[in-house]
């Protein structure tokens, strides 16, 4: 049971964002910008950060949910998998790997992010502003998932509740829906 | 030296979000919101938050200048930020913030390192929902901004003088975005 009182309808980081929404719009508003945004880098290789991040953090929720939307952004569940079990044998791009890497550094501690890190990445034809993103997405991930966790809020267990989740976060983004969100009130 | 080509002589997130306003409005827009706007914790309460969690992550850019924020806050009681630093538990602060920045602190390890006898420790000293909201997400945000700052190794002062500075600025107008540099 979450710590604080939040709609029940509304499982892990929706409840938390409804709970407090002058908080939420930068949130959502970054989230937006650094993950769905102008960007050399594709949404689903953005969504992979978030997922190494969540995944060592260990936060269930958003593990599940940012793997499901990595899946179906790459029409793949495989890549995920195997960037979960080892970054460095992943089927993804030598710059990918140095970009994960560094993600891993930044979920462990800002100052675990080593020059040879840095110059990995370059070497593999990362722009600054890949790292600046990946740097950040990495952080931003960190704050999710101890918002997340750091209150307890629900997991839901059933995988379907994840693919139901992806489709949104795929199809709509990260802003709040216009609608709210009482629609996903049981019946 | 930073890791990426950012304006030079700036230090910490300043110079991140000159580099990159367009997340860099976002970031400075939940810090206003977070540790200035509406809450039950005082301001200087939420800036003592950040800077119990950046001292945990030993991010010291984001240390001294929430220290020195904290500090103008506190004005007379100005000790008590520093006694923070040193000893979160033998600090001088109500009984609330101490279960507050018990919890905020184990936010900082990880979220799920916060437990139910944290949350009732702090509701038994009188926290409401809101109260631990707020210090759960003021830890979380921080233990962003420190690995932004860090993990991109961005130029840290040494002298104390200029977090000073920054921490009247801080007290005084809160968070507003730097002008970005013209290219």
């Amino acid at each position: 049971m979450p710590y604080i009182s939040v709609e029940e309808h509304l499982p892990g980081i929706t409840g938390l964002l409804e709970y407090r929404k002058d908080s939420a719009e930068p949130i959502r508003e970054l989230t937006q910008y650094l993950l769905r945004g102008p960007s050399t880098l594709t949404e689903g290789e953005r969504e992979l950060i978030a997922t190494i991040v969540s995944y060592n953090n260990q936060c269930r929720f958003c593990t599940a949910a940012h793997t499901a939307a990595a899946d179906l952004l790459f029409d793949d569940d495989s890549v995920t998998e195997k960037v979960k079990q080892n970054i460095e044998t992943s089927p993804v791009s030598e710059k990918m790997k140095a970009l994960l890497m560094i993600a891993w550094h930044v979920q462990q501690g800002g100052k675990e992010v080593t020059t040879s890190d840095i110059v990995r990445a370059k070497d593999a034809g990362a722009t600054d502003i890949e790292i600046h993103d990946t740097v950040l997405i990495a952080a931003l991930f960190c704050l999710y998932n101890r918002y997340v966790d750091g209150l307890a809020t629900v997991a839901p267990p059933a995988p379907e509740f994840y693919k139901g989740l992806a489709e949104r976060l795929v199809n709509h983004g990260y802003t709040r829906l216009p609608q709210g969100y009482d629609h996903l009130k049981k019946k | 030296m930073p890791h990426i080509q950012v304006p030079e002589g700036v230090p910490g997130i300043r110079s991140l979000v000159m580099f990159r306003p367009e997340t860099g409005q976002y970031l400075y827009k939940l810090a206003q919101v977070l540790l200035r706007e509406e809450s039950p914790l005082t301001p200087a309460e939420r800036e003592l938050i950040a800077t119990h969690v950046s001292a945990r992550n030993a991010c010291v850019f984001c240390m001294s200048s929430h220290a020195a924020a904290a500090r103008e806050l506190y004005k007379e009681d100005r000790a008590i930020v520093d006694c923070v630093i040193r000893d979160g538990d033998a600090a001088p602060v109500t009984p609330k913030m101490k279960a507050l920045l018990v919890i905020a602190g184990h936010v900082q390890q990880n979220g799920k390192n916060v437990t139910e006898a944290d949350i009732a420790a702090a509701r038994a000293e009188g926290a409401t929902d809101r109260d631990i909201h707020d210090t759960v997400l003021i830890a979380a945000a921080f233990s962003m901004f420190n690995r932004y700052v860090d993990g991109l190794a961005s130029f840290t002062p040494t002298d104390p003088k200029e977090y000073d500075a920054m921490g009247v600025r801080l007290a005084a107008v809160g968070y507003t975005l730097p002008k970005p540099v013209s290219a």
